[in-house]
């Protein structure tokens, strides 16, 4: 199959299904109610379910019913429905439940905008719904990458029997691209039998499963949660992704931006490059793992006076910038966030004032 | 000797944590008896809400999901749409389906989500220490309502049952109770019923119970018994609210 060209929004609905995921419950929401209408469509000719639930609330549970019993189910929704549904997502995690979760984010905090923003990092990355969890996070820059990622999402969540989140900006789910689908994934939901409430006639064994997030005695619950660091540390060690741009060159500068706002830097680092000065970025792919080891041996790079993040937020990455460069080089951070995206130019000229000082 | 009575299957060895008096295990016994009865117990998910029942699955011995509170029937519904071959039930409380979980009920019930829904009203949170709830009664006391439900400020006790049965896609609707031997016998029959609409694929069904809370209500088991008998029997008035067409 070649390339076609699809908005953002049907191109992911689209992956989620060659991604052998035929169900689908969602809300409505600016700026990806585009999904919705066209699994709508689609469910019904691939023969699966879609479900327009009542509010995030119930969707967050319509999702965490039925991955309970083995499914393989996945939502997509935008920042105030996310928040709405992240009471689920802390139990979808804490019962193990492989969920996969779309946020098309737009500008808030409240109703905020329906503009692009990155603003939802810390809800997406550090929690949003309570206790100690993560969530696997993945951010596309485009509109293939979105479709590479939701294909590489199911699988992931089953892998670690662990909630998987996308975190697009508005433009991935607005623009449109040529993309190209792979062929449909054949794999099926592992070792559900272990732990799904599929019926115990459907399984060998017949001890009942019981999905739950109780556990009233402390020792038990400190082993749980020890259980579920053991998944997210083990992430930590196989599951970090990330795009070095420039990083041969002996650059002045590091530059680390995620998402729409990476390939204004892109197109900002080519056009300082054509004028003589070397500027890298490391592109986080992964945002929970967050590539740690790579920005910090980047940043430390003989010669490189400066990381600068730039995200579409107030300073919500650049936490975790700090956090990886140590204190080895002074961190500097760019950003909007009321829809609007920095230009090449304002790149530039920032990374440029930011090396000089 | 012939057994002629003993321990359904559905139902776990597991020593009670029910208070003494409480109606709690009553109904897990005829949720179980029916469960064996319709010989589906290797085929059905119960789910348990957030309140005194939230241990519901240490009782039986069947697939079980915990839900958050009052979110039992969102996941019932995930659970019926993507393996419709499942028999759903949730099982849950006052202030679980009534207050928090109003919204999910509701909806559950007009989409016609084949499940079934246990619910259990005995007009007080149990679990967290008897406070007041959408079906507490007029002038009862409770912990947040120490001088009784005073209806000019939080208006009257919701009617779940006649509630639900004005929607027009729900199969069945009905409210029993197990306060006697005579009632029991008959709420049996209405859950047995509930499960069989279910198997037919008809819509949602819905068996409400008037039950007691003597702990918190702060009555013997047999003073709990008479007082729902006398005050809510008259206001919760038992019956057949929706029958499939």
């Amino acid at each position: 199959m070649g390339k076609i060209l699809m908005k953002g929004n049907e191109a992911i609905g689209e992956a989620a299904i060659r991604a052998g995921c035929l169900n689908y419950f969602a809300y409505p929401i600016t700026p990806q109610s585009e999904v919705a209408e066209y699994l709508s469509r689609r469910m019904p000719e691939v023969g699966g379910v879609f479900l327009q639930g009542e509010s995030e609330v119930a969707v967050g549970y319509m999702l965490f019913g039925a991955a309970g019993c083995g499914a393989r189910v996945f939502t997509t929704s935008s920042s105030p429905g996310i928040s709405l549904m992240s009471e689920a997502i802390s139990y979808t995690s804490s019962a193990e439940l492989p969920v996969v979760y779309v946020n098309i984010v737009r500008g808030g905090p409240g109703l905020g905008g329906i503009l692009p923003s990155q603003a939802d990092y810390f809800q997406a990355t550090k929690g949003g719904g309570h206790g100690d969890y993560r969530l696997l996070v993945m951010a596309p820059a485009s509109v293939q990458e979105a479709v590479d990622m939701v294909m590489m999402a199911f699988p992931l969540a089953e892998k670690y029997r662990n909630p998987v989140m996308i975190l697009g900006d508005g433009l991935i789910g607005q623009m449109m691209e040529p993309v190209e689908f792979s062929d449909r994934l054949k794999s099926e939901p592992s070792n559900k039998d272990d732990w799904a409430t599929n019926g115990m006639d459907t399984r060998k064994s017949k001890k009942r499963n019981l999905v739950k997030s109780l556990f009233l005695d402390a020792q038990l619950l400190e082993e749980h949660n020890l259980v579920l660091k053991a998944k997210y540390d083990r992430m930590k060690q196989e599951e970090v992704r990330y795009e070095p741009y420039n990083t041969d060159s002996d650059y002045c500068a590091l530059i680390v931006s995620y998402g729409t706002m990476s390939r204004v830097c892109k197109t900002a680092i080519d056009n300082m490059k054509a004028q003589g000065v070397e500027v890298a970025m490391i592109r986080p792919q992964t945002l929970f793992p967050f590539p740690i080891h790579p920005i910090r041996e980047a940043a430390s790079k003989k010669g490189c006076k400066a990381v600068v993040t730039f995200e579409l937020s107030m300073g919500q990455m650049v936490e975790d910038v700090e956090r990886s460069v140590q204190g080895k080089r002074p961190v500097y951070w760019h950003g909007k966030a009321g829809g609007e995206i920095p230009t090449p130019e304002e790149v530039i000229d920032t990374v440029q004032s930011f090396v000089k000082k | 000797m012939a057994k002629t009575y003993e321990k359904p299957e559905a139902l776990s060895d597991q020593v009670t944590h029910y208070c003494p008096g409480c109606t709690h295990g009553i109904i897990h016994r005829l949720v179980a008896e029916v469960i064996d009865e319709l010989g589906i117990r290797g085929r059905t998910v119960g789910i348990a809400p957030v309140g005194c029942a939230v241990l519901a699955y240490n009782y039986f011995t069947f697939d079980f999901q915990e839900a958050a509170h009052g979110r039992a029937p969102a996941m019932a519904t995930g659970i019926k749409r993507v393996r419709p071959d499942l028999i759903v039930f949730t099982y849950q409380g006052d202030g679980d389906l009534a207050s928090i979980g109003m919204g999910e009920i509701i909806h559950a019930a007009n989409r016609g989500e084949k499940f079934t829904t246990i619910f259990v009203n005995n007009t007080v949170y149990g679990m967290t220490g008897g406070q007041m709830a959408p079906t507490t009664l007029p002038g009862q006391r409770t912990t947040t309502s120490p001088r009784g439900r005073d209806v000019e400020d939080v208006g009257m006790p919701i009617k779940v049952a006649e509630l639900i049965s004005c929607l027009q896609t729900p199969a069945y609707i009905t409210r029993q109770t197990v306060l006697k031997p005579k009632y029991i016998v008959r709420a049996k029959k209405s859950i047995k019923q509930a499960f069989q609409y279910q198997l037919e694929g008809r819509c949602f069904s819905l068996v409400e119970f008037v039950s007691t809370c003597p702990t918190n209500w702060g009555m013997t088991p047999v003073e709990s018994i008479q007082w729902a008998e006398e005050n809510m029997l008259p206001y919760y008035q038992l019956g057949e609210f929706k029958t499939p067409e």
